[in-house]
């Protein structure tokens, strides 16, 4: 999957690129598709450098949409394609609960 | 930091049977649940479950719900809602929010039950407010009493699909079309059946080419798709819709424990990524269990298994029941989950083309092309004869784990037998009284009484109706087909409600002779008010 010598062909846009994927961060399947030739293979690396799937619902609802548009560009199985790594917090949390921490309830 | 037994992380179905079972066994059991309410998605689900007794059969699901918290409460499982856990780290630790703070717990075991989410697609439009899951409109109609919306495309039929379907129907929507890219409905024909008949088109082999509208939705297309699932250029139907729902398969919401460190797998037959586990629910790391959705999409009874499953296995980790007791506690449930899992639409059986029944009869066709069973078709089901007399139809041709009308004769009208799967037939020399308790038992309303003759030419054909307002004794109506087109005239001679029946009303109507096979269901034109469903759908 890493092996970035592998030709995938050139970026043929395609007339639904405008279409929103990533609603939250409003990233569309263009991006998508030319951050895949633009060398981002992982879905990890599709996250850091688009913020898909980084926003309010984080990849809730895109996140499959998202790994299907790589796949595809790539030209592999949806399943061979490793998610993105799962962090805390798992939900969108202000910054000063964060900082609220509690030992005991 | 506080320290549990059991660490539950969600408290739907497997959650809270898990928190049950544990807590019963002397653990000390805490559950945690982002949402404001308990119970998961049982709440929602208003519909008659399937399957055995044990399964809890022919109860409503949000009974079922308010069973589960009654029996948790009792057992002395301390359920937190509104806490949302954030974090779960290496050494069973737990980060977890509520209301403006963080606190840190401690499990010796963790039991993770967050289910699942909804599955989207992508059309132009797809982020048009009026575009939703099918999941949210139940939310919207049976947690908070809001109509998602009063003319709806439902894209999807698989059970959930098909169940929220007749949701929006019973809330007072309209549903224009039940619409689903794969060439055969997904869901039990039962569901389908109910939908059907009340006259809301099928289209199979189609899918969405785009939601229209500007601020919100206006208007939803549709076409054709051939097998590559490309469009079918001039298949193209419109409809005006404000509501286009998606029922289109749920993913598990697994990251927790690919944070806490478990090795996961992309399953596609599970519905995505989902952890590896052995049989019962214990992940790669020691002592992390799951149960119900979140280790591979299913439903909500066997979910219920699992997390007793799950449940019983933490308690034996932590050594609260030794292994003779587990073990013996374990085959129960094993057994309870292999019969859910039999039949048509066993885990095993997805995607694959089925011919016949486990009897041998070839399936129907039309119902899953159409939704419905045609005239010509259900005379081969062992449940629908005819004879003199009041009498059992049950209009159940597929095989799937249920057996409450089997139960429900007092007389033993309706066998099934062993096999939970078996179609149900009429029983040679019991005698029928009419009683109505398998119409209002079948979790499918697949049960209708038929007398085929009650003098002056005419029939009657007892039918289970959820639907408001109750019809009237001695008024006049249509009589419906299974494909919801109009039959017959139909005068209502009996409208039954019973606390037995739960909240199902057994409504007989009078139809001529001929009609006692074919007429399904009953609408009063007159009673219905401007948003009422007109005559068979409505393509445009």
């Amino acid at each position: 999957m890493n092996d970035r010598s592998r030709d995938i062909g050139p970026f043929v846009p395609a007339p639904d690129d405008d279409m929103i994927i990533c609603r939250c961060e409003e990233v569309t399947k263009g991006e998508i598709r030319r951050a895949v030739h633009d060398g981002m293979f992982t879905i990890a690396e599709i996250r850091r450098y688009l913020r898909a799937g980084m926003g309010l619902c984080q990849g809730q609802t895109c996140s499959k949409l998202v790994k299907s548009i790589v796949a595809r560009e790539l030209n592999v199985s949806p399943a061979c394609l490793e998610p993105a790594t799962s962090r805390a917090p798992m939900r969108p949390t202000e910054m000063y609960i964060l900082a609220n921490e509690e030992r005991e309830v | 930091m506080e320290r549990f037994d059991l660490i539950v992380v969600g408290a739907g179905p497997a959650g809270l049977s898990a928190s049950i079972e544990g807590a019963k066994k002397g653990m000390r059991v805490v559950v945690f649940d982002e949402n404001d309410r308990p119970g998961g998605q049982l709440f929602k689900q208003i519909h008659k479950f399937f399957g055995s007794k044990e399964h809890k059969a022919k109860i409503r699901g949000f009974r079922i719900g308010q069973q589960l918290l009654k029996e948790a409460a009792d057992a002395g499982v301390k359920v937190v809602l509104g806490a949302t856990v954030e974090g779960l780290y290496l050494d069973k630790e737990v980060t977890v929010k509520i209301g403006e703070k963080l606190f840190h717990y401690k499990g010796d075991a963790i039991l993770v039950a967050t289910g699942a989410s909804e599955n989207m697609v992508t059309f132009p439009g797809w982020t048009l407010p009026g575009v939703i899951g099918a999941g949210a409109a139940q939310t919207m109609m049976n947690l908070h009493g809001v109509k998602p919306g009063s003319k709806i495309l439902m894209l999807g039929t698989g059970n959930v699909g098909l169940v929220v379907s007749f949701q929006l129907l019973q809330c007072g929507c309209e549903v224009v079309a039940l619409v689903d890219a794969a060439p055969q409905v997904g869901g039990y024909g039962v569901h389908a059946a109910k939908v059907a008949r009340t006259g809301v088109p099928f289209y199979l082999s189609h899918t969405i080419v785009e939601a229209e509208g500007e601020d919100c939705v206006t208007g939803v297309t549709i076409a054709q798709v051939d097998e590559h699932f490309q469009f079918v250029p001039g298949t193209e139907k419109h409809f005006d819709v404000d509501t286009i729902c998606l029922a289109v398969g749920l993913s598990p919401m697994s990251q927790l424990l690919k944070m806490a460190g478990c090795r996961m797998e992309d399953n596609p037959a599970k519905g995505g990524q989902v952890p590896v586990c052995d049989e019962d629910g214990q992940t790669s790391v020691p002592g992390i269990f799951v149960a119900g959705d979140v280790s591979g999409i299913e439903e909500a009874s066997s979910a219920m298994i699992e997390g007793r499953m799950a449940g019983l296995a933490a308690a034996r980790y932590l050594g609260y029941v030794d292994d003779a007791a587990a073990e013996t506690g374990k085959e129960m449930l094993e057994g309870q989950l292999l019969s859910l899992r039999q039949g048509m639409f066993a885990p095993g059986q997805k995607g694959k083309k089925i011919e016949t029944t486990e009897e041998g009869i070839p399936v129907s066709e039309n119902l899953l092309k159409h939704g419905f069973v045609a005239d010509d078709e259900i005379l081969r089901f062992p449940g629908v004869t005819k004879r003199v007399g009041i009498h059992p139809v049950m209009e159940c041709t597929q095989n799937i784990p249920c057996n409450p009308c089997q139960d429900a004769c007092p007389k033993g009208c309706i066998s099934i037998g062993d096999n939970i799967t078996a179609l149900p037939y009429v029983v040679e020399d019991a005698k029928c009284i009419g009683c109505g308790m398998c119409v209002a038992a079948c979790s499918g309303q697949a049960v209708f009484l038929v007398d085929e003759e009650i003098g002056g030419g005419f029939a009657s054909v007892t039918l289970p109706y959820e639907f408001l307002l109750l019809p009237e004794k001695g008024e006049n109506g249509i009589a419906l087909g299974r494909d919801g087109k109009e039959l017959c005239p139909a005068s209502v001679l009996d409208v039954k409600t019973a606390k037995a029946f739960d909240q199902t009303a057994l409504l007989t109507i009078k139809v001529p002779a001929g009609m006692a096979m074919r007429a399904r269901f009953y609408k009063n034109p007159s009673r219905e008010g401007k948003d009422a469903p007109k005559e068979g759908g409505a393509a445009r």
